[in-house]
């Protein structure tokens, strides 16, 4: 009936999951009963779940992320106290749990926590600077984020039923195979990645279609902004990567369930051909990270130094080309398989190359910021920063882009020192940057500065004091993922390392401090003129939050940096262009659909990892009906009548005139 | 949000004063570019543009899917761990018979887009259900094949080549059934519906689904198949 699932599924004997588990369900509770007591559920209903507003959407993404990055933040907490615990003694943690904290640590930072962060900004950013009103497909977003939602889910379920995968983030075979992992862990991490995976690609599509056919007027490619470049090559690269990933988890799936031969040791399966597919996706995936942060970063540095983007035409090309290299590269990750000197050369030699683009990208930001007015706010800060730190892990990057010295370093602390370098300090530092940065955009007020300040400095600091220690290990020979430690001489250098976590531990409280002190303080912190940081693309035309229509009227671009153009205009001829006229406009209805989907595909993981057959038959056939019946509504969209936008953007014009009177009063007027 | 109806010598003025170094690039020739297709300048295309040009990356995300497993087709061909050969499995009069029944359901899929853009309820569902039928011989032929082999102890479990390719084919073969049930719920929403907006999109979608298949299976029947059955 319940298929591998019985009560001693819970680890009733292991207290550290089993305490964690039961303070989360209370937790959850909790705020499930909050909610309740409040009222507020037709209200989450009807404004969010249901919700198939790109904003909404983005910012639910973000949560998410967030929360995520807090249990992948737990899960290395442990990692590095039981290595500073663990030297010539066994530590508090035993191997077979350490071991699920490593995979889960990365499974969850990269997949739940840094991904829908990524995707959280490119839903919320992307639309509102391409002057548009929602993205290509907004139900079909929706789907999206719910997928990914209950795949994250399915994961934390791990904690409390059953087990994870012990096998590393990516689960090469042949340890992964029934033989060496008969357990559900290996099954939990293969249907939530699946499930996210196809989350994913739903995004991907969705923000290509949306880049490439729904720009506004006037918006040409080479008037869109970075982030919009950067969004689409990192949703390009979904498009083409997430593929293989569910391809290749599907065929580790079949060699599981059913005793089939792709990656087995046995029988003419090939383990290593789940290295290179999955490195074929893993590696494309670095970037679909990556060049979003890119983005980020090409967004906040004209901003913050008042300058136009020095070199814009070469950030696209340098984009593009880092797009299309990180799918040759992918072999870099296993120089050791023995593929021989000529394949080793071609993928060292790709592999350096793309440090060439990434190189032009560093340089351009640099030099936006000479010569300009630089304000060294929050966003900024995390910005300089990343210049500082990513340029090291880049260099760390070259030198295991070379083969020869790659075989000394191969799996050891150095490629773990080096990959966070990269992680931490380019998609970490820009989803920091970003929220700080688009905050105000979505609440309607700023974050107070004081604390994120204190945030960014222990970040930077702690992170340096924990991963530079790491690098020494890897080089003095210690290799990732040891339970314990044999050598007494890496002690000094394991205990820095756990001191800088407690630094990073103080810099999370800062951001959670700054977080709650600006709800509090919020009234103080509004942001009424819609533009808080004389920003220069369109989304800081619109006011904060924007409408759920964005944009009254759909702008029509004259130039790059759209929405600086106009605000020249406007400050130099003292008033706002003359006011248009309004037309009712067309927007998407809400559906349950997606929640709906998600909650079923959470089932259906469910009952696959537990081999509960009916349960599964009987949620895919749920989904599907729930699919026919939203295929088979008539309305798909609702009108907006033109009263209601021109009230919105007599409202939003009125800020605007006010602020243009402010300056004038301050000299600004020609 | 544009000022209009300024003497062009102003707008150039301007245009200067708002980008001394000419970041701005505009276009130096003068043709107007084609509304509606949300290429250039011209503000968003229309829903049915961008319906069909998400469902295309769709596919493109699908092909890359079916590459893998070609490519672990190609890795595994003569895993074969003492088993039978892939010229031992193929039975190629079956798979002609496959084939030519897909192919035909991809023309008649074709005729009754056609039938669509006429507005023909009635050809419509005819060559719909006509191209549902070919797909069920197709698939019914492919579990036949599966069938036959695995009575003949060849199954996937036997070796790393089976495996590659019972995948391969069967990944397809979910494909085609799952178009089938698409095809069914295209049937029903156009006999209720008639041609609704909404509907004519989705059936833009279907057909370039099917088509795909399609494309997909020469790829199959060419490399497991043809190559195979010469080994």
């Amino acid at each position: 009936m319940f298929g591998k699932l019985s009560l001693s599924a819970i680890p009733w004997s292991q207290p550290i999951p089993l305490i964690t588990s039961f303070i989360i369900i209370l937790i959850l509770l909790g705020v499930l009963v909050l909610v309740t007591v409040k009222g507020w559920w037709p209200y989450l209903w009807r404004e969010w779940i249901t919700s198939v507003d790109h904003k909404r959407i983005g910012v639910m993404y973000c949560l998410l992320g967030v929360v995520m990055l807090i249990r992948g933040f737990a899960d290395a907490i442990m990692m590095r106290s039981q290595q500073a615990l663990a030297i010539d003694a066994p530590g508090y943690l035993p191997p077979e749990h350490y071991n699920q904290v490593f995979s889960a640590h990365g499974t969850i930072m990269i997949l739940f926590g840094a991904m829908p962060l990524v995707l959280g900004l490119m839903n919320f950013v992307v639309p509102l600077q391409l002057g548009v009103r929602d993205v290509a497909f907004p139900t079909f977003n929706s789907v999206g984020f719910w997928l990914t939602a209950s795949a994250a889910l399915l994961v934390n379920v791990s904690l409390f039923v059953g087990e994870f995968a012990r096998t590393g983030w990516l689960p090469y075979p042949p340890l992964s195979e029934t033989t060496y992992s008969p357990g559900v862990g290996v099954d939990y991490y293969l249907w939530a990645v699946q499930i996210s995976g196809i989350g994913t690609l739903i995004t991907g599509i969705n923000i290509v279609t949306t880049v490439l056919k729904m720009r506004c007027h006037g918006m040409s490619y080479l008037r869109m902004p970075i982030f919009c470049w950067t969004a689409l090559a990192s949703c390009l690269l979904i498009v083409a990567a997430f593929p293989i990933l569910t391809a290749t988890l599907a065929m580790l799936t079949l060699d599981r369930y059913l005793g089939w031969h792709y990656f087995t040791n046995t029988a003419g399966g090939n383990p290593m051909m789940f290295v290179n597919l999955v490195w074929a996706w893993g590696h494309p995936e670095v970037y679909i990270l990556v060049l979003p942060a890119f983005g980020v970063f090409s967004e906040i540095f004209p901003t913050f130094s008042g300058k136009p983007l020095f070199g814009y035409r070469s950030m696209v090309v340098a984009t593009l080309f880092i797009c299309i290299v990180s799918m040759m590269v992918w072999l870099h990750h296993f120089f050791t398989m023995g593929a021989g000197a000529a394949v080793n050369t071609f993928f060292g030699i790709s592999s350096s190359i793309i440090a060439v683009g990434t190189g032009v990208k560093i340089y351009n930001w640099i030099f936006t910021m000479y010569g300009g007015r630089v304000r060294f706010e929050v966003p900024m800060l995390w910005s300089m920063g990343f210049i500082f730190t990513f340029i090291i892990g880049g260099l760390t990057g070259v030198l295991l882009a070379v083969p020869p010295a790659d075989f000394l370093t191969h799996n050891s602390m150095f490629l773990v020192a080096h990959f966070h370098n990269v992680i931490i300090g380019a998609v970490v530092f820009a989803i920091f940057a970003a929220l700080e940065y688009w905050f105000p955009k979505a609440f309607g007020f700023r974050l107070d500065g004081r604390w994120g300040t204190a945030a960014f400095w222990f970040a930077f600091v702690g992170f340096w004091v924990t991963f530079a220690p790491l690098y020494m290990l890897g080089l003095g020979g210690m290799t990732r993922r040891l339970q314990h430690i044999n050598f007494p001489e890496w002690a000094p250098w394991l205990y820095v390392s756990a001191a800088g976590v407690v630094i990073l531990i103080l810099g999370v409280i800062s951001q959670v401090l700054e977080l709650v002190l600006s709800i509090r303080n919020r009234d103080r912190l509004r942001d009424i003129t819609g533009d808080p940081w004389d920003g220069r693309s369109l989304e800081w035309s619109t006011p904060s939050p924007p409408p759920f229509f964005n944009f009254a009227v759909m702008p029509n671009v004259e130039g790059e940096e759209a929405y600086w153009g106009i605000k020249l205009r406007a400050i130099e001829t003292q008033q706002l262009s003359p006011e248009p006229n309004y037309q009712p406009i067309e927007m998407p209805l809400d559906s349950p659909v997606g929640f709906y989907t998600a909650f079923f595909s959470f089932v259906f993981g469910f009952a696959m990892i537990w081999y509960i057959w009916w349960l599964a038959i009987a949620a895919l056939v749920a989904a599907f009906a729930g699919f026919v019946v939203f295929a088979w509504r008539d309305e798909h969209e609702f009108e907006v009548s033109a009263d209601e936008v021109a009230r919105a953007d007599r409202a939003r014009r009125e800020a605007r005139t006010a602020i243009l009177a402010r300056l004038s009063q301050q000299g600004a007027a020609p | 949000m544009t000022d209009t109806g300024l003497p062009a010598s102003v707008a150039a003025l301007r245009r200067i004063r708002e980008d001394p170094h000419r970041l701005g690039h505009r276009p130096h020739d003068g043709r107007e570019p084609v509304q509606g297709i949300g290429m250039g300048t011209t503000g968003p295309a229309h829903k049915r543009i961008i319906v069909g040009y998400g469902f295309w990356i769709f596919l493109l995300s699908d092909i890359v899917m079916f590459s893998c497993f070609f490519a672990a087709f190609a890795v595994q061909r003569n895993a074969t761990a003492g088993g039978p050969t892939m010229a031992e499995i193929v039975d190629l009069p079956r798979v002609a018979i496959e084939t030519t029944a897909l192919l035909l359901s991809s023309y008649t899929c074709m005729l009754s887009f056609a039938a669509t853009n006429a507005r023909n309820v009635l050809w419509t569902q005819v060559f719909l259900f006509l191209t549902g039928l070919l797909g069920l011989v197709f698939v019914l032929l492919e579990a036949w094949e599966f069938y036959d082999l695995a009575s003949r102890g060849i199954t996937p479990q036997r070796s790393g080549m089976l495996t590659a390719f019972f995948g391969l084919v069967g990944l397809h073969g979910v494909h085609v059934t799952a178009g089938g049930l698409w095809l069914a719920t295209m049937m029903a929403q156009v006999l209720v519906k008639g041609f609704r907006r909404h509907i004519i999109h989705r059936l833009i979608c279907f057909n370039l689904f099917w088509h795909a298949l399609d494309i997909v299976w020469i790829g199959i029947f060419t490399v497991v198949y043809l190559i195979g059955s010469l080994a």
